[in-house]
């Protein structure tokens, strides 16, 4: 294209004032308000944290009781592909020597060492799983959930070798074929590749609701709430019962009580 | 000096089609992977690292083949080491070479391996560990090229080099260190968690690097014209005894303190090790081959008299070399997920399609070393011309 040199400065001084009114634009229209307005219902707390109270899951629930399993796997599109070696597992249950290895006298009450504990990523105060990920793509936030990205996991599977729980699980293969559940369309499915584990429901906290686990539970042994609101039902429920944590020598401060 | 990779003897060409052909069937299997999933491997969520990630820790080990001929050389003055400081370096280039790859192909998601770089992340130790094995190759890289270049035109290479050259020392003890960290950092795992980890990792790298560079300078004397010279060998060797020695020590020292202390976490990943784990045996073989071999070789490199023979001298070289792979390659990587954090035994074996990708990775790394070695045993023999 044939352009004169009149045409050519034109151009050029357009380009220019278009360049120099944005730190105008800037002066005169920023606002430091967020670019985005929060759900005014959302749940909000300091240190999101969580009671199981397995005596009241033991002796109030139906045996074989499976409701919050069901209900947090329904809601996170969680797949049940079938085999120990690949198997996801967001909430599940094991018996007492494994969830509290080292901790066992052999001579608890026999309800202790045969009955189900509920297992979940503790959401650690100091997490492994955040300090060794090498794209940030599992992080805490400032509400003291760890959170993971499946869109940025890389699928180096270092958080699983950091996890002190066995939280994390890895998608050896296509999960999506592998939904049992009615498929939630509110919440992502995931790809082969990456990782994933409990989000403590953060998707249903940012509109108001508390964790599926918690509402599906029917004798209420799922205590959850903020740690440092003092006036809060789990900071009731922890004064008044003696409870555990997961490996505590290891200073992870898991956000996950035991309630025995 | 590359068009010297393109004309060789039919030997050449026959060893080049070989290695093409694995890294063939192993590209083949990676695609494979790709399309599937990490569900392919034997690798499962309680053991969630197999022998790609044992691989590259080993292979960061053998890259120490180069520091250990350029510090004596530059530091010390050993002339010996002069003629080959260019096959320790291309060694080690080879070396990283293979670390990358068996990275990559162990991801879940490789395409986003970019992501590393795009979101920097200084307290996670894989993020150091890309810098120094990325910087360690490009310094191998730039450093045995010049070199080579300047001994082809006889002439000294240029002065920027020896910075560099100063620099590859340290940065060599920062390679196994880093890598020892990804592992002696995390809270749960107790086979891992020892402070002794970088020591170990640069001990045995310090005998596992030179044991190959004596098997390939042998085979170098043997099939061309370019002899590496006795002596270089013999200082090579001094160096694998005491560094073997150190290793087989460090070992040691980590069985005292599990046992004697008789803490059940850390004794359980050794039981399963040596004699088996609640019925579970998978590595007991391998680990007893690995002390067989281990004591063998420490036979044979403590005797003057078999040392200095160079077939004695090999099979010592050997021992050396593939006792440390069963230790760092085998050992290390799956004993620390067993028992899982539930004091569970999950076993681990890896798949077919699994060891044809790492057996593709090892041919990508010996095609790099056949053309570098190629390229500067060419050089060399110009040169004594």
């Amino acid at each position: 294209m044939e352009t004169s040199r009149r045409n050519l400065l034109k151009i050029g001084g357009i380009c220019a004032l278009g360049l120099g009114t944005l730190p105008v634009l800037d002066a005169v229209a920023k606002v430091d308000a967020p670019k985005f307005m929060g759900n005014s219902q959302a749940l909000t707390a300091k240190r999101w944290a969580m009671a199981i109270d397995m005596k009241k899951c033991w002796e109030k629930g139906k045996p074989g009781c499976q409701d919050c399993i069901l209900a947090c796997h329904t809601v996170h599109n969680v797949p049940d592909i079938g085999t120990q070696k690949e198997e996801i597992k967001w909430l599940w249950a094991e018996k007492y020597e494994n969830v509290f290895p080292g901790q066992e006298s052999g001579m608890e009450p026999e309800a202790i060492r045969e009955k189900p504990f509920m297992l979940l990523c503790n959401h650690c105060t100091n997490a492994p799983c955040t300090r060794v990920c090498p794209t940030k793509a599992t992080f805490k936030r400032a509400d003291g959930i760890t959170m993971m990205d499946f869109h940025r996991c890389i699928g180096c599977r270092y958080c699983m070798a950091g996890c002190p729980y066995g939280a994390r699980s890895f998608n050896f293969r296509d999960p999506r074929n592998y939904i049992k559940t009615e498929l939630n369309t509110t919440f992502p499915t995931r790809e082969r590749g990456v990782v994933e584990k409990c989000n403590f429901c953060e998707e249903r906290l940012a509109v108001g609701k508390i964790p599926a686990c918690v509402e599906a539970c029917k004798c209420k042994a799922l205590i959850f709430g903020d740690l440092e609101d003092s006036t809060s039902e789990i900071r009731k429920v922890l004064a008044e019962h003696f409870s555990i944590r997961r490996r505590p020598e290891l200073g992870t401060q898991p956000g996950v009580y035991y309630i025995i | 000096m590359l068009e010297r990779a393109l004309t060789g003897n039919t030997r050449y060409y026959k060893l080049l089609g070989v290695l093409l052909v694995f890294m063939g069937l192993g590209f083949a299997a990676w695609l494979t992977q790709l399309n599937r999933g990490l569900t392919i491997t034997g690798l499962s969520r309680d053991v969630s690292w197999g022998i790609y990630i044992a691989q590259f820790t080993f292979l960061v080990g053998v890259a120490a083949s180069a520091v250990m001929v350029v510090l004596p050389y530059y530091l010390h003055n050993v002339k010996a080491f002069g003629r080959i400081t260019i096959l320790g370096e291309f060694l080690a280039i080879a070396s990283v070479t293979m670390c990358l790859l068996f990275i990559v192909v162990d991801l879940g998601k490789p395409m986003r391996l970019m992501n590393v770089l795009l979101y920097p992340t200084p307290n996670s130790i894989l993020f150091w560990d890309m810098i120094v094995l990325n910087g360690y190759l490009l310094l191998n890289v730039l450093i045995g090229w010049n070199v080579l270049e300047a001994e082809r035109k006889g002439t000294h290479y240029p002065k920027w080099v020896k910075p560099l050259i100063y620099i590859s020392i340290p940065w060599a003890v920062s390679i196994h260190t880093v890598t020892a960290f990804l592992y002696a950092g995390l809270p749960a795992r107790h086979y891992w968690l020892t402070a002794i980890m970088a020591a170990r990792f640069l001990a045995s790298a310090f005998c596992s690097g030179p044991a190959l560079l004596i098997l390939l300078s042998y085979l170098v004397k043997k099939y061309s014209k370019f002899d590496p010279g006795k002596e270089a060998v013999d200082k090579l060797a001094n160096i694998m005894t005491y560094a073997m020695l150190i290793s087989v020590f460090f070992v040691g020292l980590e069985f005292f303190t599990a046992f004697y202390s008789n803490i059940p976490g850390h004794m359980q990943a050794l039981q399963y090790l040596v004699v088996g784990l609640e019925g579970h045996h998978n590595l007991v073989p391998f680990m007893w081959l690995f002390t067989i071999l281990a004591v063998a070789g420490v036979a044979l490199l403590l005797n003057p008299n078999t040392r200095k023979n160079e077939k004695m001298l090999l099979a010592a070289a050997a021992c050396v070399f593939f006792s440390m792979y069963i230790e760092k390659g085998l050992g290390l990587i799956v004993a620390g997920f067993i028992p899982n954090p539930l004091e569970q035994v999950r076993e681990y074996a890896p798949s077919i399609p699994e060891i044809m990708i790492a057996l593709g990775v090892w041919a990508t790394g010996f095609f790099v070393l056949t053309v570098l070695y190629k390229i500067a045993i060419s050089v060399k023999e110009e040169v004594a011309n």
